[in-house]
């Protein structure tokens, strides 16, 4: 599929590198000759350096025969013309980067349709909501959900003296009846699809499917429930915070906002309900630290605009054994250094856009009998979670699953039927119009048929 | 650095070469020429035999590779591939100086087409035909090959596209470097092709046919005959002719012209320029030639003839150029200087960096007079990147600092400045025939032993253009600092 990205900043930069995995014809469109240089040397794709608004430069990128057109620079106001333009000269799906949050009120609808946009993505909104899940069960490294919230799959690591150390996956299933599913287990930097007869070990990384309504049950059962987070301190003021604070506050949670810059500060108290404190002083000062209580919280997110302040305030939190801290580190390097040095719960915004894309590309490649309706990459994109929405002509309706034969490394996590939501056994079968969530790792999924064997 | 991926791809490349080799021993085969097929499977042994060594022994990680290993594949594959190929001529004892057959197998894969041969005619046809189709392999580069056909799609190949694809700056056809190799090959085949049937509608023999193809799609220039194309009918040196032509213009056009994208090509001010040159120097020539020929067709045959050869640097000719006025020789030697269009088989300066130090210069005058002017370089009504611009001078300075050291180091030979400057400028711009001692009606054997290796080193730096050969040789590139 021919794909055209405009700005190649971070987050354009880890839509290619996604997108390009997914083999798709890719173009990149940008105004700064340095970073075309760049993507030239580190992509396989096409460059041009232009102004993505711009009728030449558009008819030069085959606007259109271009099937998904994607706009991420830093401004909200180009996306949103360069879509226009790229809309009436052809492209068929077009995708805006829209974060402001002026924008993102009941005018996001309005402008989606008067643009015709296929697509608005607020890296910012989807970060707060990330954000907002861990919050929500501080024992997880990862909560994503699933589509009407039935289903949530969640990343653990087995701490020391957990119950479910040294247990099979089978004897787990008797023993708490089914409620729950391990669907991946990563290991010393390997990934697996684990079997019956494989057992849980310590430092594990897991990730655990259930239905949404037992999510917290079964974390207490399985002695990883930690209480929801009630006291949090968002340190940097950023659109992200604004988003996660209002989100918060509306869970009755105490949100105390530190950020440097006073105009900044007074914007969000505008813009915030009052029950939010926002403190403006240096988070990267301990003193301010301790005054506002970060021995006493609940949780510390660190937001600040810079990874290195994220992560070193971060280690100091978790110093201060404030019992959950998140922090935003953007670049893959550096995520990656600090997992290695104990920080284990990190977000990134590029790359749950990038999920997004994907996804909505996935979507757009047009299949028989299913449709991929979400996408998480798990574990730092070493396996995957899909959500397909069965068709009426899927052709293995109504065939217990233990007669299908699936392919390796593949797996039957969930199944959503009307209101119901249950981990299938061997006897369940898939009939049209369910959801069904696929776990698996070394491929990309298109539809629900390349699940079996031989297809 | 990634040594284990820069071996790894040598490696395919001899794979490669040792599939290629497998048509000159059919050639031999069929013309019942048993000792040069067994000298043939020889060498495909010994080529399968580095392959499975490399294989075993170098097993990449990952296929991340910077440009500076982009830059090492490439010297290192011309390197090696030119070692294995020059051996069907050592072994069957038809070249029997392994230096000598070195030079030979150099000037094939670098598409020059200067020979130390005295007696082409008497070489066997699957020799014959292995030094032709070295031209044809050369001509769009191995590794342009490889990439088409034996990789995997790897984010960073466009390092070795850029490497061994000539001319100042790489434009991809298509988003994926493979693609771009793929199509590039199809364009190359097909055009060839259409050559071949050409040369056979003109009555030229089947075999004569597809070495002539070959050695005019890579703008080579070996042939079968010891008087070149002079033999043959003014049909099939006008095609020739005209092949030549198209053969020293960008392929990218090619690409547009399919494309339905006609407009856009002569949008192209490298094609323009290329034009201009091509049908001056003709003009000139045939006014220069006319009182030496019989007649006005014949001048102007013969004059565009030599013209396009030289400027693709194929180095075919239908006279000997040598006994022409000096105006013409002068012309041809400085368009031996000049070569074709980037991103096109020939060799040379290549008329791209030409037009963009004429900018160049010119802006630099526009500065002297109005020191306060404020200008950017525009090539198809496109800004050029002032690095590009750059990059442009200092390969200048590069090329004319390699031309004088090649020269100087040569010059002890008693041959004279006419010969020896032109034998060094035929051979580093990848030409063939140069004037005087070594003009078409003679070879290279002249030379000893020590400056036949030099020139050897000097096509393979033209053909390169010079910076891979040089990092691949400097201690730095390889010492870990």
């Amino acid at each position: 599929m021919k794909v055209v990205v405009v700005g190649c900043g971070k987050i354009g930069q880890t839509i290619v590198s996604s997108l390009l995995k997914e083999k798709h014809d890719l173009l990149c469109i940008d105004s700064d000759p340095a970073i075309i240089n760049e993507i030239t040397n580190s992509f396989d794709v096409m460059t041009i350096c232009g102004n993505g608004i711009s009728y030449d430069v558009l008819k030069e990128a085959g606007i259109e025969k271009t099937e998904l057109f994607i706009a991420v620079t830093g401004s909200d106001e180009f996306n949103m013309l360069s879509c226009l333009a790229a809309k009436k000269l052809g492209a068929k799906q077009t995708v805006a980067r829209i974060r402001n949050s002026e924008y993102n009120t009941s005018s996001l609808e309005f402008m989606k349709e008067s643009l015709n946009l296929s697509m608005a993505i607020n890296p910012e909104k989807f970060t707060a909501e990330a954000l907002y899940n861990l919050l929500k069960l501080p024992s997880a490294i990862k909560v994503d959900t699933f589509t009407s919230r039935k289903f949530e799959i969640v990343e653990l690591i087995v701490k020391k003296g957990s119950a479910l150390i040294g247990m099979s996956l089978i004897d787990m299933r008797k023993k708490f009846s089914g409620k729950f599913l391990i669907g991946v287990i990563e290991r010393r930097n390997e990934v697996f699809i684990p079997n019956g007869s494989m057992t849980v070990c310590e430092e594990d990384k897991i990730c655990v499917v259930c239905a949404n309504s037992d999510t917290h049950k079964v974390l207490i059962e399985l002695g990883f429930l930690q209480k929801e987070a009630k006291d949090v301190i968002i340190l940097g003021g950023s659109k992200s915070a604004h988003y996660l604070a209002e989100k918060l506050l509306k869970g009755r949670t105490n949100v105390k906002i530190i950020e440097k810059n006073r105009d900044r500060c007074e914007e969000l108290c505008e813009s915030l309900p009052s029950g939010v404190d926002v403190i403006c002083g240096d988070g990267m000062s301990q003193d301010i630290l301790l005054e506002e209580g970060i021995s006493t919280t609940d949780a510390l997110v660190a937001l600040t605009g810079s990874d290195e302040q994220n992560i070193l305030i971060s280690f100091y939190a978790m110093n201060q054994s404030v019992p959950k801290v998140i922090s935003k580190v953007n670049r893959n390097e550096l995520s990656e250094l600090s997992e290695k040095l104990g920080l284990d719960c990190i977000v990134s915004p590029k790359h749950i856009i990038a999920d997004i894309l994907v996804r909505y590309a996935r979507a757009l490649n047009a299949t028989v009998g299913s449709k991929v309706e979400s996408l998480y990459s798990l574990l730092d994109g070493e396996a995957e979670a899909l959500e397909f929405i069965v068709m009426q002509d899927f052709e293995y309706t109504d065939i217990p699953l233990k007669r299908m034969q699936l392919k390796k490394d593949v797996l039957i996590a969930g199944i959503m039927r009307g209101n119901d939501a249950f981990i299938p056994g061997g006897e369940d079968c898939i009939k049209a119009n369910d959801k069904v969530i696929i776990i698996a790792k070394g491929k990309s999924l298109y539809s629900l048929t390349e699940i079996i064997e031989g297809r | 650095m990634n040594y284990k991926m820069i071996f790894y791809t040598v490696g395919k490349v001899v794979l490669i070469e040792a599939c290629l080799l497998f048509l000159p021993l059919i050639t031999a085969l069929i013309y019942g020429e048993w000792w040069v097929a067994v000298s043939f499977a020889i060498t495909m042994a010994i080529a399968f035999a580095v392959y499975g060594l490399s294989k075993f022994c170098f097993t990449p990680r990952d296929a991340i590779i910077f440009s500076k290993e982009g830059l090492i594949i490439v010297s290192l594959a011309w390197l090696i591939m030119s070692f294995i190929g020059c051996l069907p001529f050592v072994i069957s004892g038809e070249i029997s100086s392994f230096v000598d057959a070195l030079f030979e197998t150099v000037s094939g894969f670098t598409t020059t087409g200067a020979s130390i041969l005295t007696n082409i005619e008497g070489l066997s046809h699957g020799n014959l035909f292995w030094r032709s189709f070295t031209h044809w392999i050369g001509g769009m580069g191995i590794l342009v090959f490889v990439m088409a056909v034996a990789s995997k799609n790897n984010d960073r190949s466009i390092h070795i596209l850029r490497a061994e694809i000539p001319g100042p700056t790489v434009d991809k056809l298509v988003p994926r470097a493979r693609d771009t190799a793929k199509i590039l090959y199809l364009i190359y085949i097909a055009m060839t092709a259409i050559l071949i049937v050409m040369l056979l509608f003109g009555g030229m023999p089947l075999f004569d046919s597809i070495l002539h193809a070959c050695g005019t799609a890579g703008t080579g220039g070996f042939g079968t005959k010891n008087n070149s194309i002079a033999g043959y009918s003014p049909y099939s040196q006008w095609v020739i002719a005209i092949f030549m032509f198209l053969f020293g213009i960008n392929f990218n056009l090619y690409y547009l012209v399919l494309l339905g994208k006609i407009k856009d090509v002569f949008k192209s001010g490298e094609l323009w320029t290329y034009f201009f040159i091509v049908f001056g120097a003709i003009a000139i020539i045939t006014g220069n030639i006319l009182a030496t020929c019989h007649s006005f067709g014949e001048a102007i045959r013969l004059s565009a003839f030599q013209v396009t050869s030289i400027i693709s640097t194929t180095g075919f000719s239908t006279a000997n150029f040598d006994t022409w006025p000096t105006l013409s020789k002068s012309i041809l030697l400085i368009l031996m200087l000049v070569g074709g269009c980037a991103g096109s088989t020939a060799g040379g300066f290549k008329v791209s960096r030409v037009v963009l130090l004429g900018k160049s210069l010119k802006r630099e005058f526009k500065r002297v007079l109005h020191p306060r002017t404020a200008s950017v370089i525009k090539d198809n009504g496109k800004r050029v990147d002032e690095a590009t611009v750059n990059g442009v001078m200092s390969y200048l300075t590069v090329y004319v600092a390699c031309l004088i050291a090649i020269f100087l180091i040569i010059s002890f030979e008693p041959f004279g400045l006419e010969t020896n400057l032109s034998a060094v400028v035929a051979c580093f711009n990848n030409v063939g025939p140069g004037l005087a001692g070594v003009g078409p009606a003679s070879n290279f054997s002249i030379y000893t032993d020590f400056s036949t290796v030099v020139l050897t080193f000097a096509m393979l730096l033209g053909r390169l253009e010079i910076y891979p050969i040089l990092l691949t040789l400097l201690p730095s590139t390889w010492l870990r600092k």
